[in-house]
């Protein structure tokens, strides 16, 4: 095979592959965010520390991401709103995903763009009509990809990315979640 | 241990070699065939393609394929003929090992042998997801063990679940009988039934597709775990794809994950569903292609054809209510798995498979037969066994020899 360097350290996944596969309980991670309202509909989120391999970790430094509502809803768009953060969350799961899949394939990448469209009908949450929900009726993601490889391996790409993707199965697929007062 | 036709293929090599030995069943030769089986199913490999040991379909259809009877009679057949040394009504409640071999506790008695086949069968118990237990009562749910026929079922809609064989087929077959039926697809194989006038196992015999051997596929864990193709063998020798289905007006929705407040939620990921499967057909087709242009067989068969793509539905519900009333049965087609309980030697991992090595167990004079890529991609299928059997039964000779 051809050397591909796309900067992803398959290796390194395949081993962490192997040693979780009698390890499960190393397997488990807990993501997290803290959110603190600003203003209005304004608020920033904190990400800076998670759980996983059985311990603590902190990220380099604190990411912190404001959202908020754009003008046209009334608000003073100091972020982006909180559900264009699911695209931002699917559109670089996704690209994550080409590049170890090419990667892991023995695929050169030369470059990746994506668009991500969702569909939305307000209706819902602004409680119009209520046969309309609140998400995303439906999802589109075009990818542009140059790559050495055929359209058709290409494709395989991105649908094994889509396989593997986290987002995009916490998109596709139902979540428990609870939201309580501490 | 089992006289199906892998049990069976074991005791000829065996017979063949002169090696003493006894084939226990609990219930009769068969036994799968006659009672774990819905009425109208058939092989979806053809009649040419079955075939044991010296032992081979003759009949006047080699394009067909077999009714459970026909399967039924095969393999009666098959052990008349290798007169196998079969105990019917034997049920092994216990393998347990001692010093030189395995102790064998039977509904009749103990047996003391040096070494065990296991043949008891990969689709013991139907796979059903813990789902099943959050459905409302109001809704009857089988599993294929339980399902018999459409007529068998309340009136009303149908909610099947899995599209491999299994499920396109009972899918099928609800539908024609009148009812409204709901596919839930998850991953899946598309096959179609021919491919440039040939049956499609045609293509896998003869390209080598099925010979693979199980130390050359590249991830034999999911090799292994390969869901069933979209097969079903009738007289038409017609497609039975998706498409097939949805034009027959089945309706088609993703992967069932959840039951929230009574109703099915499905995966909206139905569309990359259909883009794995089809892109994966259209890589085994070019394989064939290649081939039949490599080893110059292009002149004997049509020329090469496309499928077209998966259709997507307008629109798929993401959500069912299942106490509406429009869903009255569900069917679990969502696999087997084998059953081990009267094993009580530790050779069977935490996800309850046999840890083997091409059917060489991890405990000396165990071995196994008839499971997923034993030896080769076609170790579950009848005519998948001979060579299984063969390598096996050497195996297990040499090792009696050497502890002689
Ligand atoms: C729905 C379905 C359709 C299939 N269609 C095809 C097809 O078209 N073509 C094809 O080639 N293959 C097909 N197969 C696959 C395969 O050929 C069959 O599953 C076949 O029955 C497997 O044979 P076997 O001998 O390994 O197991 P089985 O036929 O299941 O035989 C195992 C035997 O062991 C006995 N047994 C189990 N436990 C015990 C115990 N504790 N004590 C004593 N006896 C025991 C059972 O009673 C049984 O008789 C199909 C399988 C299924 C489930």
């Amino acid at each position: 095979m051809t050397m591909v360097d796309n900067g992803v350290n398959v290796q390194a996944l395949l081993d962490a592959r192997q040693a979780l596969k009698g390890a499960p309980e190393a397997a488990q991670f807990t993501w997290r965010a803290s959110a603190k309202w600003q203003n209005g509909v304004h608020s920033t989120t904190t990400v800076s520390n998670f759980f996983g391999l059985g311990q603590e970790h902190a990220h380099k430094s604190d990411a912190v991401f404001d959202a908020d509502h754009p003008e046209v809803f009334a608000a003073e768009d100091n972020g982006i709103t909180p559900i264009e953060y699911l695209l931002v969350g699917l559109a670089s799961c996704l690209t994550a995903g080409v590049a170890s899949v090419a990667q892991n394939r023995g695929i050169q990448l030369r470059s990746v763009e994506s668009t991500v469209e969702g569909q939305h009908d307000i209706r819902g949450i602004l409680g119009v009509d209520s046969d309309v929900r609140n998400g995303f009726n439906d999802i589109k993601v075009t990818f542009k990809i140059d790559a050495d490889a055929s359209e058709q391996d290409i494709e395989a790409l991105v649908a094994q990315s889509q396989k593997r993707s986290a987002v995009f199965d916490a998109l596709t697929n139902p979540t428990n979640v609870t939201v309580e007062v501490a | 241990m089992g006289a199906g036709h892998a049990g069976l293929a074991a005791s000829h090599f065996l017979t063949e070699r002169s090696i003493d030995h006894v084939v226990l069943e609990r219930g009769e030769v068969a036994n799968s065939w006659r009672y774990e089986r819905w009425e109208s199913l058939r092989l979806l490999t053809p009649n040419w393609q079955s075939r044991l040991p010296g032992h081979r379909y003759e009949g006047p259809d080699p394009d067909g394929y077999m009714t459970v009877g026909e399967v039924i009679e095969f393999i009666g057949r098959f052990a008349t003929v290798s007169r196998a040394p079969i105990r019917t009504g034997t049920n092994v409640t216990s393998v347990t090992a001692v010093d030189d071999g395995y102790q064998v506790t039977t509904g009749r008695g103990e047996i003391r042998c040096r070494a065990v086949v296991i043949a008891s069968g990969a689709c013991n118990q139907p796979a059903v997801p813990q789902i099943r237990h959050a459905v409302p009562e109001s809704v009857e749910q089988l599993t294929p063990f339980d399902y018999h026929s459409p007529a068998k079922l309340p009136d009303g809609g149908v909610l099947v679940v899995g599209a491999s064989a299994t499920g396109v087929q009972l899918a099928a077959e609800l539908r024609r009988s009148g009812r409204p039926v709901v596919l839930s697809v998850g991953e899946h194989v598309r096959l179609p039934r021919t491919y440039r006038g040939r049956d499609v196992l045609w293509w896998m015999d003869a390209s080598g597709v099925w010979d693979q051997r199980y130390d050359q596929v590249d991830d034999l864990t999911r090799a292994r775990r390969l869901p069933s193709p979209q097969l079903v063998g009738t007289p038409e020798r017609s497609t039975l794809d998706l498409n097939a289905l949805a034009a027959t007006g089945v309706e088609l929705v993703g992967r069932w994950a959840a039951v929230r407040d009574g109703h099915a939620l499905f995966s909206g990921g139905l569309r990359n569903v259909f883009s794995l499967a089809d892109l994966k057909l259209k890589r085994l087709l070019d394989t064939f292609d290649e081939w039949a242009r490599t080893h110059g067989h292009d002149a004997e068969v049509d020329p090469p054809e496309r499928l077209a793509p998966t259709r997507m539905p307008e629109s798929t519900r993401l959500q069912v209510d299942l106490r509406s009333g429009e869903i009255r049965t569900i069917v679990w087609a969502t696999g087997f798995r084998p059953d081990y309980g009267w094993l009580d030697v530790p050779v069977v991992d935490a996800k309850g498979q046999l840890r083997h090595d091409g059917g060489v167990v991890d405990s000396p004079g165990l071995y196994a037969l008839g499971l997923p890529v034993l030896r080769r991609r076609k170790s579950t299928f009848i005519h998948g066994i001979e060579d299984d059997a063969r390598e096996v039964i050497a195996h297990l000779t040499r090792y009696l020899r050497v502890r002689h």
